[in-house]
């Protein structure tokens, strides 16, 4: 089977839906061909296939772009917004929190709101403090929502698919760092429900709940301590919320142990609702307190050695990892 | 003076006094302690939104705001679902889940009211979008304040409705006031329909009061759009004769300018042209006691209807997926 990175499995979905419903349509800054296919190339090669309406280029209106795709979901398509950078949800948050999120709810069903807005940002690319966050809480915290995150091109493919089908709004949130990630290419038609969390690895002394790029740092940890006898279990949550919540509480119930990481900071993050559901629904299975790690509560910063050591670090999933495990 | 025909005047006089009737009908009750609700009121307005609905078809979108009593039973939100929605009833367009300031009838077109100043003309471009996008042909409007017109959301919204050439009408009832401030607090030029040009847009200032200018103004709106012409930005120049909601202290208004106001009263106007129409006192006096009639069975529902279930907060959040 064919290798595709993750760039190539996003565009894949979004081709393979265009092209089953005429209902499907991407809008944002840059994304049509003129403009060369996107400021990532998720959306190039499209427009020649569906044409300048359904590859719509808008202007620097994040406004604009997310309240169109909210009115065109009204009426019954499926829009995929893309805002260039995580950051500039921040523009359009009205748009998000009180409309898309909420008109479902507040018209009693009668409007779902079947869209998907397409974002990226991660930390490592020297973007500085305006370009890098990962604001995955602001959305979680608002009901209506699904957030949704890949780790891998396998899962973009199938998650993006799965969103795209949804009848609410996604947040879809693709790190910079794994765009050029390859997997195995899962082919045409494959979905990776909404909600479903994957066990990334097994293991039997600890569960790290991660998402996102962590994923990798996870992974790579746990491959290490494997080494020195302790057998780490890896989520990925792929749906940030609403999250898997009982594969997380029936892996803790069998490790006993928790920690949870995401490169997001720290301080409100989502971690800490994982840990404090844990707290309250594990209690009799756990070994130790549940631990959170996540990224340096500061902007991002600019200088390459100061925004690697705001990364949450290896050393410290170890050392905490072997903390909780009582092997210090 | 553009022409109206007779069948259509009627149609417009029996909207504004839906409309007129209903903002009576809640102050009565707010006033009676009846009930105890938000509600933002429409008197002075009633056929600027009356005049708007009778421009456009059924099928047609509507977006406006929490004052958008006037769009929603002008476009023909059946009474009791209307009514019931504002007492938070079950058997309320939306469960009593909207309510006042959030109704949703989409069999109606009212796709979205909105509590949030400015954000129903993006939301207004994509539904004109998707009408764009598969062909069939409605039209949207969406009506908002000139408070709103200084929202950033106004100005995207604009420029991208114009950009594509969407099937939108983007209708400004200037009402002189944003809550408390008056529109010369607010903004700093004369009127807020030139802003169209601005953006190579069609924008018309007319007086919301005189049937003969907003109706032919809506008209000609909706041609354009339905002919694939493009946006229009239509001003009706009208006055909220009350406070921002029911109750509200308006002692910032000044009395000579409600005296002003009261000259230029819509109703009065309109019934004098449906007289000079050969419509009897009589026939538009029978037009209102039969919505008399209908608005008082509709409360009557609408105060005997269930409340929602209190499950309801559980459910509408995403889709139900067993
Ligand atoms: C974004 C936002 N800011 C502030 C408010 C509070 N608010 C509610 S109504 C209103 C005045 C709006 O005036 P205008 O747009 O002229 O509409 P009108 O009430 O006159 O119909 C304000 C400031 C709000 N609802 N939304």
């Amino acid at each position: 089977m064919a290798q595709i990175t993750m760039t190539q499995a996003l565009n894949l979905a979004i081709d393979e839906a265009m092209a089953e419903d005429a209902g499907v349509f991407c809008l944002g800054e840059d994304v049509s061909a003129k403009q060369g296919g996107g400021v990532f190339k998720v959306t190039s090669g499209l427009t020649e296939k569906y044409g300048e309406h359904r590859i719509r280029a808008t202007p620097i209106s994040e406004t604009a772009i997310i309240g169109a795709a909210v009115g065109a979901a009204l009426a019954g398509q499926r829009p995929i917004a893309e805002i260039m950078l995580m950051n500039f949800v921040g523009v359009c948050m009205d748009q998000i929190v009180n409309h898309a999120a909420k008109l479902r709810f507040m018209s009693g069903g009668q409007t779902p709101c079947p869209m998907v807005i397409r974002t990226t940002t991660g930390v490592g690319v020297g973007f500085g403090g305006q370009h890098s966050d990962m604001l995955e809480a602001w959305f979680a915290h608002v009901a209506g929502i699904h957030v949704v995150t890949p780790s891998n091109a396998a899962d973009a493919r199938g998650l993006m698919r799965a969103s795209i089908d949804a009848n609410d709004p996604v947040i879809f949130i693709e790190n910079i760092l794994c765009y050029g990630l390859k997997s195995e290419d899962p082919g045409p038609g494959y979905r990776v429900p909404l909600g479903k969390a994957a066990i990334a690895r097994e293991g039997t002394d600890i569960s790290l709940i991660t998402y996102g790029r962590t994923v990798l740092d996870a992974l790579a940890v746990a491959d290490d301590l494997a080494k020195e006898g302790i057998s780490v279990e890896v989520i990925d949550l792929r749906t940030i919320a609403p999250y898997d919540e009982a594969t997380v509480l029936a892996s803790v119930r069998k490790t006993g142990r928790a920690i949870t990481l995401h490169e997001a900071v720290r301080p409100f993050g989502t971690g800490a609702e994982i840990a404090a559901n844990i707290q309250e629904k594990c209690w009799d299975s756990l070994k130790g307190p549940v631990r959170r790690i996540g990224g340096t509560f500061s902007a991002v910063p600019f200088a390459s050695h100061l925004e690697q050591a705001w990364i949450p670090q290896k050393s410290d999933m170890i050392a905490q990892i072997k903390a909780s495990v009582g092997k210090v | 003076m553009a022409q109206i025909d007779r069948d259509k005047l009627l149609d417009i006089y029996t909207r504004t006094m839906k409309v007129n009737r209903t903002d009576e009908k809640f102050r009565e009750l707010l006033m009676g302690g009846k009930v105890a609700v938000m509600y933002y009121c429409v008197r002075g307005q009633e056929l600027v939104s009356a005049a708007a609905m009778a421009a456009l078809e059924k099928e047609d979108y509507v977006v406006c705001t929490y004052r958008g009593q006037g769009e929603q039973t002008a476009k023909g939100i059946p009474m009791e679902k209307w009514w019931g929605e504002c007492l938070g009833k079950a058997t309320g367009t939306c469960k009593g889940k909207g309510g006042t300031m959030h109704i949703t009838d989409p069999d109606t077109g009212i796709m979205v009211t909105t509590g949030v100043v400015g954000s129903g003309l993006p939301i207004a471009n994509g539904l004109a979008m998707a009408s764009q996008n598969n062909g069939d042909g409605r039209v949207t409007l969406v009506s908002f304040g000139d408070g709103a017109a200084n929202i950033g959301g106004f100005h995207e919204a604009m420029n991208m409705a114009q950009l594509y050439k969407l099937p939108v009408i983007f209708l400004c009832q200037n009402n002189r006031y944003g809550e408390h401030t008056a529109y010369a607090d607010h903004t700093d030029s004369p009127n807020i329909a030139t802003r169209a040009a601005g953006y190579g847009m069609k924008g018309v200032t007319v007086d919301g009061n005189d049937v003969h200018q907003i109706y032919p103004a809506m008209q000609e709106a909706v041609a354009r759009a339905r002919a694939g012409e493009g946006p229009t930005l239509v001003e009706a120049m009208c006055y909220r004769m009350m406070g921002h909601f029911f109750g509200a202290d308006f002692s910032y208004m000044p009395p000579e300018h409600i005296a002003e106001m009261k000259a230029e009263d819509p109703l009065p106007k309109l019934r004098k042209v449906m007289l000079e129409h050969q419509f009897t006192e009589e026939e538009l006096d029978a037009i209102v006691a039969d919505i008399n009639a209908q608005i008082d069975a509709a409360v009557e529902h609408a105060l005997n209807a269930p409340l929602p279930d209190t499950d309801e907060i559980y459910k509408d959040v995403l889709e139900e997926t067993a």
